[in-house]
């Protein structure tokens, strides 16, 4: 034995490591037909890492305080080395990781990987999905600019719209009666460490969950029903180290080049991942015109305008934007469908699965937009798309025409 | 799929990011920050005419030497507000006496590119026309009743504006900027002006991110280093998932 065999033998009595790197990775066996879309999973982990990694640099420097806060980020920008370069990797960051999770939860749509008996890796994801969404608002404060301000203000006061107990809750989630240093200050410590704790230990109940039950694949089908008789192992499975790490590699380098083609050289994106009246410091006297969230949450801010007011209060539409989030969470029970992926699907599901995401990319354009008669009516019209294409799923996927599904994984 | 994928990218595509005040039509910039002549001009015009209204608070004279001047060049030419070239380039004027006299406080000029665009500067600085109805006597086409006077009316000269009258669809009559008029000739000619204000502008998006130069610099040799390591993962790939059938 060599001296490392000792060493990871020693350690191997103490910490199941060997065990461990087996179930995870070298004897992890995953279904050898993966995709384009399958890359997704594994660069939401790297994005999780980038912005854990730049935010710890950009908290070094920054200043949680409404008086320093914008001067700030114009320190980081100008006079810490290498700051321009942490702050754009974070900013990017935090609209490439809704790139990569909403692009991750149309794969989880296409191929049924939310179906028996992945119920519970779907629910993990949802609930991450809500855990960034929390994360990307209050780290969307820090900067203190207006649109930090102001959106903020606009988010913090749906919850005034609760009935009886909502002006309470509202200062209660502000420490104080406007977005102000006090709010700015528990915004920063929800951001940097109560938020990042929650995202790492769901994400880890994810992959845990995963492993459990193992990965679905393009044909839906469950590759543990064909095994090897000798070795038990899926005869259409490989192990995801090394085969997967090295696929990996390659979609994390594609990845990192339009990563990098944004930093470098569009890091405001046009306005989409740095808005313009963001670079005007946070002034309470002063509401902008046209106060936009940024575009990963304009989907769910479409559905809240869309929602005509119930004797003057705001309330209805701020219960569909949080039903249109709560909804995903049931999203395996209604299902009906004799298969899973979208390859032996029928025509209605697929033509419902594509009205539903013309009408999250409508309701999200919209949502960038200023409100107007025919823009209301279209979010209108997309926003009872999006709830019927979940409300109406036990009944169409019932009667959906299916194709039957092969025994073996294909191509 | 793929389909789908395009219609999700096309989505984040840069649409229309700066939210304009007015339809008034905007002026291509000549904005070049790789023209160091330029953002030299346009310092020197920077501190001359705006930075005693307008402060700068988040950029420091020092980082002038980007522009390729010396430490002694910018303290012997352009260092009007402040004892050291290592200091950021504040204001004497305090920002409620500034309220008092204009009616808003000057904004500090630092990002103001990245707020406003090069064009919006560019088309604003040029528009000032006489208006008597106005405290300051002057107002702007491209910032109705804005509360700063022509500062480089002297240069430029002065304008009056003439408008016309439209009928919209629902036939509301409106009254439309048709032209400007010279009243009176300033230092410059035309063109002259027009460049000043260019190179002005320039420094102003120079200002607004100094690292912008590099991080471009830089952008290309990343990207190749990427491109390189993509052609080297997809072969590595290629080689372990030869025996996967």
């Amino acid at each position: 034995m060599t001296k490392m065999q000792q060493l990871l033998g020693w350690v191997d009595e103490r910490f199941p490591l060997t065990a461990m790197w087996k179930e995870h990775l070298s004897e992890y066996y995953a279904p050898k037909n993966f995709n384009f879309w399958y890359f997704f999973g594994s660069l939401a982990l790297l994005v999780l890492v980038i912005q854990i990694v730049t935010g710890i640099f950009l908290t070094m420097n920054y200043k949680p305080d409404a008086g320093m806060a914008f001067a700030a980020v114009e320190y980081i920008m100008r006079d810490v080395d290498w700051g321009w370069l942490i702050r754009y990797m974070h900013s990017t960051g935090a609209s490439m990781f809704f790139v990569v999770v909403y692009l991750h939860m149309y794969r989880g749509l296409m191929y049924g990987s939310y179906r028996k008996p992945r119920e519970l890796i779907w629910i993990f994801g949802v609930l991450i999905y809500v855990a960034l969404m929390a994360e990307a608002f209050l780290g969307y404060l820090l900067p203190w600019g207006q649109m930090s301000f102001w959106g903020a203000q606009v988010i913090v006061n749906l919850f005034a719209a609760v009935p009886v107990i909502g002006p309470d809750l509202a200062v209660w989630i502000r420490g104080d009666f406007v977005i102000s240093d006090a709010t700015l200050n528990r915004f920063f410590a929800f951001h940097v460490i109560a938020l990042p704790l929650v995202l790492l230990g769901l994400v880890v109940a994810h992959i845990i969950a995963l492993h459990e039950v193992g990965s679905n694949n393009p044909d839906g089908i469950e590759i543990k029903k064909k095994k090897d008789p000798n070795t038990g192992i899926p005869l259409d499975g490989i192990p995801f180290h090394p085969y997967y790490t090295v696929k990996d590699i390659v979609g994390v380098a594609v990845f990192l080049i339009v990563f990098s083609l944004i930093i470098f050289f569009a890091p405001e994106m046009g306005g989409y991942f740095l808005e313009a009246n963001n670079f005007i410091p946070a002034d309470p006297l002063k509401t902008p015109p046209h106060i936009a969230p940024l575009w990963y949450f304009t989907a769910f801010y479409s559905i809240l305008r869309a929602v005509p007011p119930i004797l003057g209060s705001q309330f209805p539409g701020v219960v569909a934007m949080g039903a249109a989030i709560v909804v995903l969470f049931f999203l395996p029970w209604l299902d009906k469908s004799p298969v899973k992926s979208i390859r032996y699907r029928g025509v209605i599901y697929k033509t419902a699965l594509a009205l539903f995401i013309v009408s999250f990319i409508g309701l999200s354009y919209l949502g960038t937009q200023p409100t107007s008669d025919l823009y209301t009516l279209l979010a209108r019209i997309f926003s009872v798309i999006y709830f019927l294409f979940f409300l109406l799923m036990p009944w169409y996927t019932k009667i959906d025409k299916t194709k039957p599904e092969p025994e073996r994984v294909t191509e | 799929m793929k389909t789908k994928l395009f219609a999700i990218l096309l989505a984040l595509l840069p649409v229309a990011a700066h939210a304009s005040e007015t339809a008034v039509h905007l002026d291509k910039a000549p904005v070049n920050i790789y023209d160091k002549l330029s953002l030299q001009r346009g310092a020197r015009t920077f501190v001359n005419y705006c930075l005693n209204c307008h402060s700068a608070n988040y950029m420091r004279y020092s980082r002038l030497q980007d522009l390729g001047l010396t430490e002694q060049q910018i303290a012997d030419n352009l260092l009007f507000t402040a004892e050291k070239v290592g200091q950021p380039m504040n204001i004497a004027m305090h920002p409620a006496d500034g309220k008092k006299w204009f009616g808003a406080t000057p904004p500090d000029l630092t990002v103001v590119a990245r707020s406003r665009d090069a064009d919006w500067l560019y088309t604003y600085l040029r528009s000032f026309y006489r208006d008597s109805s106005r405290p300051t006597g002057w107002n702007n086409i491209v910032f109705p009743n804005v509360g700063m006077p022509h500062v480089l009316w002297e240069l430029q000269g002065e304008q009056a504006a003439h408008f016309k009258t439209e009928k919209d669809h629902d036939g509301k009559e409106h009254e439309v900027f048709e032209k400007f008029e010279t009243v009176k000739p300033g230092k410059m000619t035309k063109p002259e002006y027009d460049a000043m204000v260019g190179d002005l502008v320039n420094y102003l998006v120079y200002m607004g991110e100094p690292a912008q130069a590099q991080r471009k610099q830089l952008g290309i040799i990343v990207i190749f280093f990427l491109l390189g390591l993509t052609v080297l993962a997809y072969y590595l790939k290629k080689e372990f998932w030869k025996d996967v059938h």
